[in-house]
């Protein structure tokens, strides 16, 4: 196949999916594309084909909103189709993509990336036991299968993610063990007068925290997992109190989801030129770009969560400023909407962000002998010995131990290396970029990648694990 | 107890159980749901080895990143995380 669309899209969260609508209803030929099977991101997710009928809840509802939307739109989405490189190809784009197993390219005059964001956890040892799971990844559970992580789970992490997590635990009928949160109350506090501008959400967050002390749920305030133990699952979470470095309670559980935060997806606009800046209370490293999309890369935008954690209002509201400001770059007419309402909602998108930046009594809490790249299984000692050994730049761990060049692609290491090669050296975490990054964009199997065209040079890592 | 926030688990249809297998063991799962999710009510936490330190590993992102969650299906490999349950699916480690 080979198929020309005015506006590609990658990504169908709230951002990607409102800047389709808009570009589409100027009247240009857009194709959404998007991993998952049906629209909505990772907020908005999709339930799986399993669930047959369930109690509605805001991002269900919401998430059918922007479906049904799509659905009457005269938007191209391609669901189950994974974009793995992007190049420039004269005047236009063309982006290599795999969808049903069979890899294919598309080319676009413009391209907007609305790729969102990923989880941020600090290692800790243990973090690599079956049973450990992301924060946020546990609402993938949840939004698809409405499924649990364990009969018994510890809740872990920072920001309002970890009240959610654990009333939803609730709802689906599991217990929740206890909430271990590296925030403090006051740390709540300095939030509040940002979150008093959305009662409807502060009234939700009350209500689970509420729901919670009522069922006798620890909370553990300032505290955080020290270490997890179990051989092949979770048996138990060790923790301890962040200030006073003392041991804290030991729970017993099968399962704990842990997560600190996002980080903007990067990767394609960096590949692809745009300039990147570090921004701790946007989540760490964002590309330049404005209100509206606009890089300094001609015909490519950016927004959403890829851009800056600001959260799902901010995204949708952005997507829509981007959809309209690619319309008028392309010489149609759209509507060029204010600004003020994505400013509000980005002011309290980045307040959720700020409870999220790692504390250094929390990166204190990895160890030499926990392991920081889990695809190669080397540990934060490997990577020291590295650095003293001068690798001054996340590009030299990588080419040197292979951090970063297992499955994951670096995605879950690339963050903590940085930290450790700021902290060795004594450089500003501003001044270690993270590595080149290269496609495939995301995991490809190899025998997936060679479709029916040559891409002859296309360094690909190994597909999978070995 | 009061409860702010209630158990929905019995308000939820699934649809049917199909049997696959994951090591030669018979599992149960609703069909279309994640492989994940029902690996990991049958108990099935420890997917794969690392390769380097054989260690157990599971699913960890749930949203197709880490690899961790891989597992061979028809000599594909393929994320738990991202496939649906099947009847007689079979499905292996790597
Ligand atoms: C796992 C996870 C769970 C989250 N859950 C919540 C939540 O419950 N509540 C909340 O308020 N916030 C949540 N967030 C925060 C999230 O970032 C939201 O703020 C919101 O979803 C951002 O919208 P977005 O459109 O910018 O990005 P997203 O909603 O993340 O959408 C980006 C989309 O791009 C797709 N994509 C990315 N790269 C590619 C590619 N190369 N090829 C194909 N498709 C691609 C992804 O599949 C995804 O659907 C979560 C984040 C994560 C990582
Ligand atoms: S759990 Fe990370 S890819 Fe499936």
């Amino acid at each position: 196949m080979s198929d020309h669309f005015d506006i590609a899209i990658v990504g169908a969260g709230p951002a990607g999916g409102n800047a389709a609508l808009t570009a589409a209803q100027s009247g240009l030929r857009v194709v959404l594309l998007d991993e998952q099977p049906a629209a909505g991101g990772q907020v908005w997710r999709g339930k799986s084909p399993s669930i047959l009928s369930a109690p509605m809840t805001p991002e269900t509802k919401a998430g059918n909103d922007l479906r049904h939307a799509i659905d009457q739109s005269q938007i191209n989405h391609m669901s189950g189709t994974r974009v793995w490189d992007i190049r420039r190809d004269g005047d236009k784009w063309s982006l290599q993509i795999l969808c049903d197993a069979q890899s294919l390219q598309i080319t676009a005059t413009s391209v907007i990336l609305a790729t969102g964001a990923r989880e941020y956890v600090q290692p800790v040892t243990g973090w690599t036991t079956p049973g450990v799971i992301g924060l946020a990844g546990a609402t993938a559970l949840f939004k698809q299968s409405l499924s649990l992580p364990g009969d018994k789970t510890v809740v872990s992490g920072t920001g309002p993610l970890v009240f959610f997590v654990a009333s939803e635990i609730r709802r689906l009928g599991g217990t929740v063990a206890a909430i271990v949160t590296p925030n403090t109350r006051a740390d709540w506090a300095r939030a509040l007068p940002s979150m008093l501008q959305h009662p409807k959400l502060l009234a939700r967050g009350g209500v689970w925290m509420a729901d919670l002390m009522l069922a006798g749920v620890p909370i553990l305030w300032g505290h955080a997992v020290s270490k997890v133990c179990g051989d092949d699952h979770v048996t138990s979470v060790q923790t301890q109190a962040l200030e006073s470095d003392k041991q804290g309670p030991i729970f017993e559980a099968d399962s704990l989801c842990l997560g600190h935060g996002l980080i903007p997806q990067i990767e394609a606009a960096q590949m692809l030129g745009v300039p990147i800046h570090h921004d701790p209370a946007l989540g760490g490293w964002v590309p330049d770009v404005s209100p509206d999309g606009v890089t300094p890369v001609k015909n490519l935008y950016l927004c959403g969560d890829g851009c800056g954690i600001r959260g799902a209002l901010a995204a949708g509201l952005q997507g829509t400023l981007t959809g309209a400001r690619v319309a008028r770059d392309l010489g149609k007419t759209a509507p060029a909407p204010s600004i003020r309402a994505w400013q509000r909602a980005a002011g309290f998108g980045k307040a959720m962000t700020g409870l999220s930046i790692v504390k250094p009594k929390l990166e204190a809490l990895t160890s030499d002998d926990t392991i920081l790249c889990r695809c190669e299984s080397l540990k934060r000692s490997d990577i020291r010995a590295e650095i003293t050994t001068g690798a001054k730049s996340t590009n030299a761990v990588k080419s040197g131990r292979r951090a970063g060049m297992g499955p994951c692609g670096g995605k879950y290491c690339q963050t903590v290396i940085a930290a450790l090669i700021a902290k060795e050296t004594g450089k500003p975490i501003g001044a270690i970029p993270p590595s080149t990054p290269r496609p495939p964009l995301r995991p490809v199997p190899l025998g997936q990648a060679a479709g029916d065209f040559h891409y002859d040079d296309l360094p690909i890592p190994k597909p999978a694990p070995l | 107890m009061i409860r702010l926030v209630p158990n929905q688990s019995d308000q939820i249809e699934r649809s049917g159980l199909v049997t696959f297998s994951f090591e030669g063991k018979p599992v149960q799962g609703h069909a279309g749901e994640m492989l994940v999710s029902a690996l990991l009510r049958a108990g099935y936490l420890n997917l794969r080895h690392a390769p380097m330190d054989k260690a157990p590993r599971g699913a960890f992102c749930c949203m197709g990143l880490c690899q961790e969650c891989a597992v061979r299906i028809q000599g594909q490999t393929v994320e738990a995380c991202r496939t649906e349950v099947a009847e007689n699916l079979i499905v292996e480690r790597i």
